[in-house]
């Protein structure tokens, strides 16, 4: 495949906090309109990643590619741009806790769009509707369920219909059944509108469902690619030991 | 023991030196657009028009027990006539000021520095930067500039209703009529007892906004650590606000002679 066929493109990337090396020259590439999950334990800088590739963090060494433009070197205030064509769902759902949950949704359109406030409104409710929450207009997220929270904070993510969205742990701490609708409304977005996804998750079903390419992080390092048929084929013991405890849970 | 202390002399002067550029970059980020109107106003709103009925009460009761305490003092030498004008300068030249300002890093300090300790640990910072908007512009600088607008204000309803106060003190215990009490207030206060003392809150204000906004919006360690940005906010602000005061004080003497008068 050409580069421009490649979205995201990470090159020799390594990030530490204090002495701990997170990622150590890693190295991958997300097609465009693929589903790319990120798997591996607790702190094995998956979220970092994540955050890597919207320039929340900076990384010490290496280049990130998003659309073919480096971030890394980009200022703070040359970010924006970038930002605007990527959606980032947070593990926390990260929602603004003094607002309702449909000025939320509004905040990205307000800030970036020259919509009039009616259509802003009437934009909001639609991008609720699509995960479901078009009855939640007014509510404060902290009278939501915690998939309430998540599928709010993915219409936000999706406001600005931006062709990356980036997918911090979307199951966590959530039950199965609730899972597996975020599941299904990523993947609605994957086929009918040509999403890239880039989802960071521990839940390997989910990752089986959702996912085109799978990555497995390690200490630092890639220790496996592929699909999942291939992941659940490798000799590595700590592959074969995650591919297997996902399957069994 | 010396190094211990050399040791937190050294801390001290590194988090006083970041703090220092944090407000510089604030300055900095105020003077380029784009200008964040919409969120300083409702800054304003929040940190001003909502702290009013506070520095009314607190105004209202310095202003009564100044007025007592300086009848019991002027009352030995005779000098009673003095008091509104007693009341009405020190009110305006010294405790307005201060004492607005030590409320104000109570009541918004501790708020500021929990607010924005909240959004940073529960990722809602990291999600306006998601959303491609500048967190510093929006969040910081809107707070310090809000903070430096509305304290010369408050200053002035702090020491206005110091000053009514004190004259219903006075007409209870006196019978001194409004007009009187407002002639003798009045008469022996200038210009320059008024401007340089309330612009000076500017300086505190700018103080309270920077250093909350400083420990909110670096906050670490979860719900304790928003614990620690609130409680810290208020005490680092108070006793930088009282130590300015002495400076600023001595600058204002130094330049307005003829305020002392």
């Amino acid at each position: 495949m050409k580069d421009n066929q490649f979205v995201i493109r990470l090159e020799q990337v390594s990030k530490s906090f204090g002495n701990k090396r997170v990622l150590d020259q890693v190295s991958f590439r997300v097609a465009r309109g693929s589903a790319f999950c990120i798997l591996g334990r607790s702190g094995t800088g998956k979220s970092v990643t994540l955050k890597l590739m919207i320039g929340l963090i900076r990384p010490e060494q290496g280049k990130i590619f998003i659309a073919d433009q480096e971030i890394t070197g980009l200022e703070s205030r040359e970010l924006p741009p970038v930002r605007k064509a990527v959606g980032f769902l947070f593990q926390s759902a990260a929602l603004f806790d003094s607002i309702s949950v449909g000025e939320n949704v509004a905040f990205p359109l307000r800030r970036h769009t020259n919509k009039s406030e009616k259509e802003i409104q009437e934009y909001a409710h639609k991008k609720l509707e699509q995960v479901g929450l078009e009855n939640e207009y007014d509510r404060l997220p902290a009278d939501l369920s915690g998939g309430m929270r998540k599928r709010a904070a993915l219409a936000r993510a999706l406001a600005l219909d931006p062709p990356i969205l980036l997918v911090d742990e979307p199951s966590a701490g959530l039950d199965p059944i609730t899972s597996a609708e975020i599941d299904n409304l990523l993947l609605r977005l994957n086929s009918e509108k040509d999403t890239t996804l880039v989802v960071v998750t521990h839940n390997i079903p989910s990752a089986r469902r959702i996912g085109d390419e799978l990555l497995v992080l390690h200490e630092g390092h890639i220790i496996a690619q592929g699909t999942a048929n291939e992941l659940d084929q490798s000799e590595h013991k700590v592959v074969r030991e995650f591919m297997r405890s996902i399957q069994a849970g | 023991m010396f190094e211990f202390i050399s040791s937190q002399v050294v801390v001290g002067l590194a988090w006083a030196g970041e703090v220092s550029l944090f407000g510089l970059r604030a300055i900095r980020e105020a003077l380029r657009p784009p200008y964040e109107m919409r969120e300083l106003i409702r800054q304003v709103y929040e940190v001003g028009w909502r702290s009013v009925p506070l520095i009314t009460v607190a105004g209202f009761a310095v202003g009564i027990v100044m007025s007592m305490h300086s009848r019991s003092s002027l009352e030995r030498f005779g000098a009673e006539a003095m008091i509104p004008t007693v009341l009405a300068l020190s009110m305006v030249r010294e405790i307005g000021p201060l004492v607005a300002a030590l409320l104000v890093s109570g009541r918004v300090g501790a708020g500021i520095g929990a607010e924005l300790g909240g959004m940073r640990v529960t990722e809602q910072i990291d999600a306006l930067e998601s959303l491609a908007v500048d967190s510093f512009k929006y969040l910081v600088v809107t707070r310090v500039m809000a903070c430096v607008i509305v304290q010369p204000i408050l200053t002035t309803v702090m020491s206005f209703t110091g000053i009514v106060g004190g004259y219903l003190a006075e007409t209870v215990i006196s019978g001194l009529s409004f007009r009187l009490y407002f002639d003798r207030a009045f008469s022996s206060m200038e210009f320059v007892d008024y401007i340089p003392a309330t612009l000076n809150t500017m300086v505190f204000g700018f103080i309270i906004g920077t250093v909350s906004s400083y420990l909110g919006y670096n906050t670490k360690g979860g719900a304790e650590g928003v614990g620690r940005a609130s409680t810290l906010s208020v005490v680092l602000t108070s006793i930088l606000l009282i130590v300015t005061n002495v400076v600023l004080v001595k600058i204002i003497i130094f330049l307005f002679p003829e305020g002392l008068g």
